[in-house]
């Protein structure tokens, strides 16, 4: 005789709806993860997101709790006009690299300055992904991109930003870090760090963020192995995982 | 040994392996069932050597699989 448990399943603050993202997308891994720690919070009534604009515009088709939309890169202000009219909710933004470090510099730089209590949740593909993969702020010395086809080339297109480390400089900002999903050990460590982002607004910390280097395979031209074999090398080479700032 | 088996959510997989690549005992495989939207989707073995460590559903980006313990509630 045996019994049967379910240890593991979908969170509920998934909808039903299967996600339109390419295969083995970094987003639809952070979009469960923040679907779980919703779920183990139990926040699902009182969060608040705001979807960017790139591929996670349909966001809130795929979470089962409230998400606004707002312009490309405005995110954070629309989070932070949420948040000063209704302290009592938990208001993050959700935004890919194009959006949060190109178009919408200005707005986290500010929001961030500002030190606003809300928490971010920053997709660093290293292009954007909605469009065609085009160059973004956030892409590699040498990658080839469409609008880079012989790769970046740092006189033409700078350096590639980092903007946790930008941002670390900022009094209002209270919590950095940046984490990875390529395997099953950094998707439970990048879960706690999303956790404590969220904690800390509850907590009334404030300003935090945390960058997930995400895979973007379709426009990559590689699988979802190969990608996140990526990830693991030149980029977080580049992009240093782990705290940048935390200011207890 | 602990025992488990996974259930897969046919039109929620995109086939990305990811979850294959997790499996320390080659529980998963790709199969030749397409879904709805046009991928190829993965299948659960069963052959008695999953151990529900859940692996295969953490990283599972499209929240795919379901894992499920198998409690041995009388010993023979
Ligand atoms: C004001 C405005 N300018 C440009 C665009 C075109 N556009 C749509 S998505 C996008 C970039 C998205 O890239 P990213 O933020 O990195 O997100 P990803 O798709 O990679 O997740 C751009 C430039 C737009 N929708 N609105
Ligand atoms: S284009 Fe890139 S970022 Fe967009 S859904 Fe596909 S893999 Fe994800």
């Amino acid at each position: 005789m045996s019994t049967e448990k379910t240890i593991y399943k979908k969170p509920t603050s998934l909808t039903d709806r299967p996600f339109t993202y390419c295969w083995g997308c970094g987003h639809s891994t952070i979009h469960k993860l923040i679907a779980e720690i919703v779920d183990e919070l139990g926040i699902r009534e009182t969060i608040i997101g705001v979807a960017p604009v790139g591929c996670a515009v349909f966001a809130y088709d795929f979470w089962n709790f409230d998400v606004t939309e707002a312009a490309h890169g405005r995110a954070p202000v629309v989070a932070t006009a949420i948040k000063r009219v209704h302290p009592g909710k938990t208001v993050f933004c959700y935004q890919g690299d194009g959006d949060l470090a190109s178009i919408g510099m200005a707005e986290i730089i500010h929001t961030a300055n500002r030190g606003e209590n809300i928490t971010v949740i920053f997709i660093n593909n290293t292009n954007y992904g909605m469009t065609g993969g085009q160059l973004a702020p956030t892409s590699l010395i040498g990658q080839v991109t469409t609008t880079s086809p012989n790769g970046r080339d740092v006189k033409n297109y700078g350096y590639p930003i980092r903007v946790s480390e930008l941002l670390a400089q900022f009094e209002g900002v209270k919590y950095l870090e940046r984490v990875k999903v390529t395997d099953a050990v950094s998707v439970i460590k990048a879960k706690k760090v999303i956790k404590k982002a969220f904690m800390n607004q509850i907590n009334g910390v404030g300003f935090s963020m945390v960058e997930v280097l995400a895979s973007c395979p379709a426009n990559w031209r590689k699988d979802p192995i190969e990608s996140n074999e990526m990830i693991d090398g030149e980029i977080s080479k580049y992009y240093q995982v782990g705290v940048i700032k935390d200011v207890k | 040994m602990r025992k488990g088996r996974i259930i897969i959510e046919v039109d929620r997989c995109k086939g990305c392996l990811l979850c294959i690549a997790a499996c320390k005992p080659k529980q998963i495989k790709i199969s030749k069932k397409m879904n709805k939207t046009g991928y190829n989707i993965v299948e659960f073995c069963d052959e008695g050597k999953c151990n529900a460590c859940t692996l295969c559903g953490i990283i599972c980006p499209d929240a795919a699989i379901e894992v499920i313990e198998i409690i041995e509630t009388e010993k023979k």
